[in-house]
């Protein structure tokens, strides 16, 4: 299992197309992929899941996968988060 | 929303409850408290504590106050004996609930407002205002858990369709909207264990409630697309039907007599694993499976009863042999 924490650096929080973004990352992996809000655990490869989330900015992400291509999914996820999901 | 089972009294004053679960609360005294926390689902009739008992005193509670308690305060002020009451008022109560609409005297409503302390009127009598908070408390202080899946309604029975992404839980569940089925929540429920083994399944979020997600589509609003009669706000979960990409090397259940369940907050449920394969029709199978799940409901298992009748006819089938003269050894 291999786990990250990043913090939202875009304004506006995951709205649905930081969303889609990141599913769309996810989709990519083989590994289980979840993303963590406090206690809340959701599936990163579900769209409404994410949204759900409520995540705005400033939050604190927890990155987390399980298999074998776990390291590699939770660094390209980080990614999008670092890029500000190429908003502002 | 709550979260992390922080419930302040503003929280109970704002709750969008319907029908029997309507509180009818306002706040008379104490607006400054509101945001006190309710930390435990219990209700305390502070009646020893009126008469000046405070040992073992749970002013953690919520007070309830009815017609009996709030002749005494009455009494207590008009006998100028408050000392009672101020200390009543030094503990970090979360609020005093009157009952009956009947409001306490101005004294308690000023000592109510100097120490901050949310004073609530309703005007249910005691007893059914004690049923419904005890009903809400502890549907809000029930644990909870959220699942990846959709839950639907088909025929009566809250079926909770679960899978990894892109099996096709979604377009089922769209499937069976159009068939005359309820959607309750896509992609992230939120189930709770009220009463012990009640599993009530709902959204998560109430902005995003009754959205889906179809794969080509995009979010479509199902409320929108297809009205009320195809959205539901809650449901039990009574099935489990778990959707995966048929496997070759599983064995599948083709008789359907030994029962698998899946636990959720310590409840078993019914679990089904439905083989996902082009040519299967999925929504038919978990209506067929939801119609079956009623039969066992009301006493009738197909499986079981399909073999006993076999039994039945193997052993009137040998007991003709005999006649026959094919059976030698009788």
């Amino acid at each position: 299992m291999t786990e990250k924490t990043t913090i939202i650096k875009n304004r506006a929080g995951i709205h649905a197309r930081p969303a889609a973004m990141i599913v769309q990352t996810a989709g990519k992996f083989k590994s289980r992929i979840f993303l963590e809000k406090d206690t809340t655990r959701i599936n990163a490869k579900s769209i409404m899941g994410i949204i759900t989330l409520g995540a705005g900015f400033d939050t604190e992400i927890r990155i987390i996968a399980e298999g074998e291509d776990e390291a590699a999914a939770v660094d390209a996820i980080q990614l999008l988060f670092e890029k500000r999901f190429e908003e502002e | 929303m709550i979260e992390d089972k922080e419930l302040t009294v503003l929280d109970l004053l704002d709750m969008d409850l319907k029908d029997h679960d309507m509180l009818e609360l306002c706040c008379i005294a104490g607006r400054k408290g509101l945001v006190r926390a309710i930390t435990v689902p219990d209700i305390n009739r502070p009646g020893l504590a009126l008469s000046g008992f405070f040992d073992n005193f749970a002013w953690q509670r919520v007070q309830l106050m009815g017609l009996g308690e709030n002749a005494y305060i009455k009494k207590l002020i008009e006998e100028a004996s408050i000392d009672g009451l101020r200390h009543l008022f030094s503990f970090a109560i979360p609020c005093f609930i009157f009952t009956n609409n009947e409001k306490p005297d101005a004294i308690f409503l000023d000592m109510a407002e100097n120490a901050n302390c949310p004073v609530l009127l309703t005007e249910l009598s005691s007893t059914e205002f004690m049923n419904r908070l005890m009903r809400v408390l502890s549907s809000i202080f029930a644990p909870k858990t959220t699942v990846h899946g959709v839950l639907v309604e088909v025929y009566g029975i809250g079926i909770l369709l679960t899978g990894d992404s892109g099996v096709g839980k979604s377009e089922t569940a769209l499937e069976l909207i159009e068939r005359g089925h309820r959607l309750v929540a896509d992609d992230v429920v939120e189930i709770r264990c009220v009463s012990g083994n009640i599993l009530m399944g709902s959204g998560a979020n109430k902005v995003i409630g009754h959205h889906m997600e179809i794969r080509g589509l995009g979010i479509i609003n199902v409320t929108h697309l297809f009205g009320v009669r195809a959205i539901r706000d809650k449901k039990q979960v009574q099935l489990i039907c778990n959707l995966e990409e048929w496997d070759t090397n599983k064995v599948y259940d083709r008789i359907g007599t030994d029962e698998k369940t899946d636990t959720i907050l310590d409840v078993k449920v019914p679990l089904l694993d439905i083989p996902v394969k082009p040519g299967r029709n999925i929504p038919i199978i978990v209506e067929t499976a939801a119609m079956n799940e009623r039969l066992k409901k009301m006493g009738y298992h197909s499986a079981q009863e399909f073999n006993r009748n076999i039994l039945r006819w193997l052993e009137s089938e040998s007991a003709r042999a005999v006649y026959f003269g094919r059976d030698e050894s009788i």
